[in-house]
């Protein structure tokens, strides 16, 4: 059981705003944390970890006290069980795969926890062979393997698949999937890829400028709200067109142009460069399938 | 000609001493010099650097009024430590670290800043302390950079002669090292001795610079996975 309750004014060169968030996560939970860049996603791991302090706040990891401002608690990373990955991986360059690993050891810890890492993030083969001459999934497979080493607490993810391409995600999010339901650590995972949080996550945190916007399972957070027929897309008008009787809007939709009819009263409101919310009930969509499930185009 | 070798055994272990201190004085002062966040900082670096563009008679000057057993500090240290820093080898030595601070100090805090943060922050979470990071995690992959202080000093001090002239004087076998030797014989006109001690600080400059050469292209190879 992890509880959090932070606060901490954040400044960056661009904007200045207040990191304030309260969040408690369930044992073994998978929870996402998502949101813009510059949210304070980060940050907050970063916070958990130790690595920064808050102005004030209160961390407690399965009734203990990691943080408490009030009373002057403030353990370092150290003393906190804690696995974290970081965007970079940060790699030690200097030793081998096997090495890292048994650098995380703790003191009197089986040897046995290496070798069952090695085999389950399947980096066996590979084990004497450095950071520079692995590939990306290789090196995020152990980096995840060398969090895990100390058998965490709470498993901190900072983005640890952005920098992969799309069918290595794929394979890493199953494995990460799999390491999870295997040691069931409270895990945050930050991520700004819908699709990720929805096949890894259990629940997710939407997070925007330091609060948190909603929190709950991914198909009812990331749809918006609830499960259902309706369809919310934002766009910006191109255009507004008298034609006869009605008006033509064209509306920009991601990347699609799209033309929809609207009354003079309903163009009223409506400018030109002006965003949109386009609203549609869809009483049965229709699904194509554009790719096969490994990713590769039909 | 009786060649007399004693002034280029004390120059090697002036060099060797004062480098080895440098060491251990320069690691931890250029780690906390790299995560030092202060508006002071370029002070503190102003200070440090000073040695690299002071005139070294100056600051041989200074150390001398300094280290007089007449006087202040140097009072103070002859009376309780019974140390006497000026015309000795340990005045030699200690003149010769303040000297070469910057010239181990500058690569190593350049090295450190260089690292990634994530480095050392990815040991903390693994429960790992300070000193542990340092030496297992940072060090490591500083080698070129702290092979540079250390070739940098150790020539650096080979060289010394006006903070070398200025505290140490010139006496045999005690504070006159290579470099005052040289000029000595140039002074009487002795010009083979002359020779032969500047040919053999040519040799031994030049034979370290190889060494660091030969091992940055052998460790550059190896990083290329050669």
């Amino acid at each position: 059981m992890l509880e959090l309750a932070l606060h901490k004014r954040l400044r960056s060169s661009e904007t200045e705003f207040d990191l304030d968030l309260a969040l408690n996560v369930d044992p073994g939970c998978l929870l996402g944390i998502f949101g813009p860049s510059g949210a304070g996603k980060s940050t907050l791991l970063r916070l958990l970890a130790g690595l920064d302090q808050p102005d004030s706040g209160r961390i407690v990891v399965d009734n203990e006290v990691w943080l408490d401002s009030e009373r002057g608690i403030c353990l370092p990373p150290q003393q906190r069980r804690i696995g974290l990955v970081f965007q970079d991986y940060a790699l030690f360059p200097h030793m081998n795969v096997r090495q890292q690993l048994e650098f995380a050891l703790p003191k009197g810890a089986l040897r046995a926890r290496v070798d069952e890492l090695l085999e389950l993030t399947e980096l066996g083969p590979i084990q004497y062979q450095r950071p520079t001459q692995l590939s990306g999934g290789q090196q995020q497979r152990l980096a995840l393997a060398r969090a895990l080493v100390r058998e965490p607490r709470l498993l901190l993810l900072d983005e640890p698949l952005s920098a992969l391409d799309e069918a290595i995600r794929r394979r890493l999010q199953e494995k990460l999937s799999q390491l999870h339901r295997r040691f069931q650590p409270t895990t945050l995972l930050v991520s700004h890829d819908p699709g990720e949080v929805f096949r890894l996550c259990d629940r997710v945190a939407v997070i925007e400028q330091g609060r948190l916007l909603r929190i709950g399972p991914p198909a009812e957070v990331l749809t918006g709200w609830r499960a259902g027929s309706r369809f919310e897309l934002v766009g910006e008008i191109l255009a507004l067109e008298p034609r006869d009787v009605v008006i033509v809007a064209t509306v920009l939709v991601g990347a699609q142009v799209v033309q929809i009819i609207v009354s003079a009263n309903e163009a009223a409101p409506l400018v030109v460069g002006g965003k949109v919310l386009i609203l549609a009930k869809a009483f049965s969509p229709l699904l194509l399938p554009l790719d096969d499930v490994s990713g590769n185009p039909r | 000609m009786s060649i007399d070798w004693q002034p280029i055994g004390l120059s090697l272990a002036l060099a060797t001493v004062t480098t080895a201190l440098l060491f251990l004085l320069a690691v931890p002062l250029a780690w906390w010099l790299a995560n030092l966040r202060w508006r002071g900082k370029p002070l503190i670096e102003a200070v440090l650097g000073l040695p690299l563009v002071l005139p070294p008679s100056v600051l041989g000057f200074y150390l001398l009024l300094a280290f007089s057993p007449r006087q202040g500090f140097g009072a103070w240290l002859a009376d309780t430590l019974g140390l006497r820093l000026v015309f000795s080898f340990e005045g030699l030595v200690v003149a010769s670290v303040i000297a070469g601070l910057p010239f181990m100090l500058r690569p190593v805090q350049a090295g450190f800043e260089a690292l990634p943060a994530s480095l050392a922050e990815a040991a903390y979470t693994l429960g790992k302390s300070r000193l542990r990071t340092l030496v297992s995690v940072l060090l490591p992959n500083l080698r070129p950079a702290l092979l540079a202080g250390t070739v940098l000093s150790f020539a650096h001090t080979l060289g010394e002669f006006g903070v070398v002239l200025m505290i140490g004087g010139n006496i045999p076998g005690v504070t006159r090292v290579a470099s005052i030797a040289l000029y000595n014989e140039v002074e009487a006109l002795n010009y083979p001795l002359a020779h032969v001690y500047a040919g053999v600080l040519v040799a031994i400059s030049f034979t370290v610079l190889l060494i660091v050469h030969l091992s940055q292209r052998h460790s550059s190879s190896r990083a290329r996975g050669c």
